[in-house]
């Protein structure tokens, strides 16, 4: 019936990113391991890749598998090996009562809702838009040159403030992740002072060994 | 012809949901941001969408910015978690309660 109706290879292409989706989707809230539910997220990440391959949206699925897939996995991994795997998730301990319940009956109401709504709604298409001059969307190379002309004509402003939400973020996570000195507990004071003055901090944890190593080292 | 759009607005619909209940449910910070993540991906998947029906690229150009601000939140996010874990050796929510009255 499909196949009368829409292209074959589209239709595959959409149940392959459908399946990568759905199946990574769930394999993150399933999974015990942080570690598990990290790689599980690449793959619902690479699904999400497909489907904008799949709409004209090359660039972006590009920058999903290099920012999200490279980085920000990467940056979860790096976090979770960092604080040490915890698997203390306890299923079947529920501090809220009926929680896991309304939050799934909320969660299906509302997909329900959205889907019904999408359902009974005509959205507007074949209509060209005028922020690509008028032209259809290009795929592969003109992708990028549409997306670029966009990027730095309509929403210069905007892209230029992400650079300062970038530094931003950077200074911030910097600061957050610092061990926070005066924070110790009070008789560590004169230890940690001694330790500015050059010596070797005896006790402590190896993070903050290699921290000031790593100081002493630049300074 | 091209699968029509709202097989892909149904399927970020599901992603949406799936995200949601993990964030609803489960209780160590870093899978609850992993599951911000997918809702994050779910709405991008939308703007695509409807960049592709509407041929117009805002869609995408809105795509890229929100990229850019969920790569912000998690550097910050995930130095928040870090942060906590060193005063409170865990990353489990429910333990984080000294605000309740």
């Amino acid at each position: 019936m499909f196949a009368t109706t829409y292209a074959i290879p589209d239709v595959l292409v959409f149940a392959g990113a459908a399946l990568l989706i759905i199946t990574g989707a769930l394999g993150v809230i399933v999974m015990k391991n942080p570690v598990h539910s990290a790689l599980s997220l690449i793959l619902a990440l690479l699904g999400v890749a497909v489907a904008f391959l799949a709409q004209n949206a090359d660039f972006l699925a590009a920058v999903e598998i290099i920012v999200y897939a490279g980085a920000i996995v990467v940056l979860f991994l790096f976090v979770i090996m960092f604080l040490g795997v915890d698997k203390s998730n306890h299923p079947h301990v529920e501090p809220l009562v009926g929680q896991r319940w309304l939050a799934a009956m909320g969660v299906l109401v509302t997909m329900a809702g959205v889907i019904t709504l999408m359902a009974s709604s005509h959205w507007v298409s074949g209509v060209l838009s005028s922020s690509t001059g008028g032209v259809a969307l290009a795929t592969g190379a003109g992708n990028v040159t549409q997306l670029g002309d966009s990027v730095f004509t309509t929403y210069l402003l905007s892209f230029e403030a992400t650079a300062g939400l970038l530094i931003i973020a950077v200074v911030g996570a910097v600061l957050l992740a610092r061990r926070e000195r005066p924070a110790d507990s009070d008789d560590d004071v004169d230890v940690t002072g001694r330790v500015d003055g050059g010596g070797e901090e005896p006790e402590g944890e190896w993070w903050v060994v290699n921290e000031q190593t790593s100081e002493e080292v630049d300074s | 012809m091209t699968v029509p759009a709202s097989w892909y607005l149904v399927l970020a619909a599901v992603l949406f949901g799936i995200g949601a209940f993990g964030v609803l449910t489960r209780r160590s910070a870093l899978i609850m941001f992993m599951c911000i993540e997918l809702m994050l991906n779910a709405v991008n998947l939308t703007f695509v969408t409807f960049a592709r029906t509407m041929s117009d690229i805002g869609g995408q150009t809105t795509v890229f910015f929100v990229m850019v601000v969920a790569a912000a939140e998690v550097t910050v996010g995930l130095g928040i978690v870090v942060a906590v874990f060193r005063r409170r050796e865990s990353t489990s929510v429910d333990e984080l309660s000294e605000l309740q009255g």
